[in-house]
């Protein structure tokens, strides 16, 4: 039961993975654009990277289970 | 930048040699103690990162296994304090954790487990991984390897709660003598000594959480329960760092804890919830015929929220342990002191690491909960 449990929670990574990549690439061209809002668009960005950092912890969870 | 380059120079030299000791010892069996196997590695991990009755800090024993299922400690190094136990069983029986002192030991599909048992006014518990049974007629497995030994109600102060009690006494020292001078001197006066420190860390809580996510009207109500789930989570998130006696306890990486500390964040933004917030679950702007869908899915979101906050802490800092232990325990695993010249690197790499998640953690623990009042105690309800 150890390798579907390690692939489901590979899984839950990678998406987590894009996510959280997209969400970084995207602040860092909005503060590259607008480096005055950067706290902002920081605190935004972790916000949003929590959410899918926790969505990706529930898959990692659930295969542990 | 010379001495920048010193230091790396050194740094390199000394990681070849402990890699060039790579084949001279493939074959010797260098540790001694107890985690010989990729196996015993992971029930050591597992054990870290759990709770535990008694306080280990040093050393381990050395034992010797009888026919009988009774095991001999052969000569022992550890230093460990025995904790209070209390269960509730027929009343209030309490203990000390010192007096589970029959070790024993119990095979099942090839795996041995060690527990300990212990008579407490003339009953017999047993102590099997850190979960109290009764003894009964004796210690059952099922086809898992759960005990089927009914349990006692098990209130024991453990480690964890130990280790939680002192950074409250930590906190309650760092900040009352502060806040005394504060009701003293007023807010106008330049802060002084531990003020200085503490202030930074109060301000950002005011100024980059609270403010921003509930408004500037009503966030200095809920400064008070910010403030203290911050610093306790923080607090709590660095002890479990520290590799040596007062701290590493894994207290905000267990889930009961977390799971506390979400459920009065839910609490807390329930009875905060105004006219507007009851209106957008109870009676979402939605034709009526939907309801029967809109209030349960809504319901069920409130729900989702604290459940997030207890998985996220709790996922997050038993990751980063196990993922320390596991560098380390490569050495052990491998059975070579020459992958420590990879493992001690990497270990203190995530152990560096370790260090922002727990800030951040605490952060984003703190700034969701703002976010969830926020929303509860809006003004405008217009969706």
């Amino acid at each position: 039961m150890v390798i579907p449990a390690a692939i489901g929670a590979g899984l839950a990574v990678i998406g987590a993975g894009i996510g959280i990549g997209k969400i970084g690439g995207s602040a860092m061209e909005g503060i590259a654009r607008q480096p005055e809002a950067a706290g902002k668009i920081q605190t935004a960005m972790i916000i949003a990277a929590a959410l899918i950092e926790g969505v990706a912890l529930f898959g990692v969870v659930v295969s542990m289970g | 930048m010379l001495y920048v380059k010193n230091i790396s120079r050194i740094i390199t030299v000394a990681l070849i040699a402990l890699l060039s000791l790579i084949p001279s010892n493939a074959s010797a069996t260098i540790v001694e103690g107890t985690v010989n196997s990729s196996k015993e590695l992971n029930d050591f991990i597992t054990h870290h990162v759990k709770d535990a009755h008694s306080w280990h800090i040093w050393g381990e024993n050395k034992t010797q296994v009888n026919a009988d299922g009774t095991v001999d400690v052969l000569s022992s190094t550890a230093i460990h304090i025995g904790l209070p136990i209390l269960l509730i069983d027929n009343g209030l029986v309490t203990a000390n954790s010192d007096d589970f002192n029959e070790l024993r030991w119990i095979e099942q599909d090839g795996d041995t487990t060690y527990y300990a048992q212990g008579k407490i006014n003339e009953t017999e518990y047993v102590m099997f991984h850190e979960k109290i049974y009764h003894l009964g007629s004796g210690l059952k497995l099922d086809e898992k390897g759960h005990p089927t030994n009914s349990r006692p109600l098990d209130f024991s102060l453990t480690q964890n709660v130990m280790s939680m009690l002192l950074s409250v006494v930590i906190l309650l020292l760092l900040f009352l003598p502060a806040a005394k001078k504060y009701k003293k001197q007023g807010i106008h006066s330049a802060p002084k000594g531990r003020q200085n420190f503490l202030e930074i860390f109060v301000v950002f809580v005011r100024d980059e959480i609270a403010r921003p996510n509930i408004g500037e009207k009503k966030y200095a109500r809920y400064m008070p329960y910010l403030l203290t789930i911050f610093f306790f989570i923080w607090l709590n998130n660095l002890l479990g760092l520290v590799p040596f006696f007062p701290g590493a306890s894994n207290v905000s990486g267990n889930i009961a804890f977390t799971a506390v500390l979400a459920v009065i964040t839910y609490l807390v933004t329930q009875f905060s919830g105004n006219k507007d917030y009851w209106k957008h679950i109870l009676l979402p702007p939605v034709p009526k015929a939907l309801y029967i869908i809109m209030i349960p899915v809504e319901i069920i979101g409130t729900l989702t929220k604290p459940f997030a906050l207890t998985i996220r802490l709790f996922a997050n800092i038993t990751a980063g342990h196990i993922v320390v232990l596991a560098f380390m325990g490569i050495i052990f695993s491998a059975k070579n002191i020459g992958w420590a010249g990879l493992s001690v690197p990497m270990g203190l790499f995530i152990s560096v690491l370790e260090l922002l998640v727990a800030f951040l953690q605490a952060f984003i623990f703190t700034m969701l909960s703002a976010l969830f009042i926020g929303t509860a105690v809006e003004e405008h309800g217009h969706h």
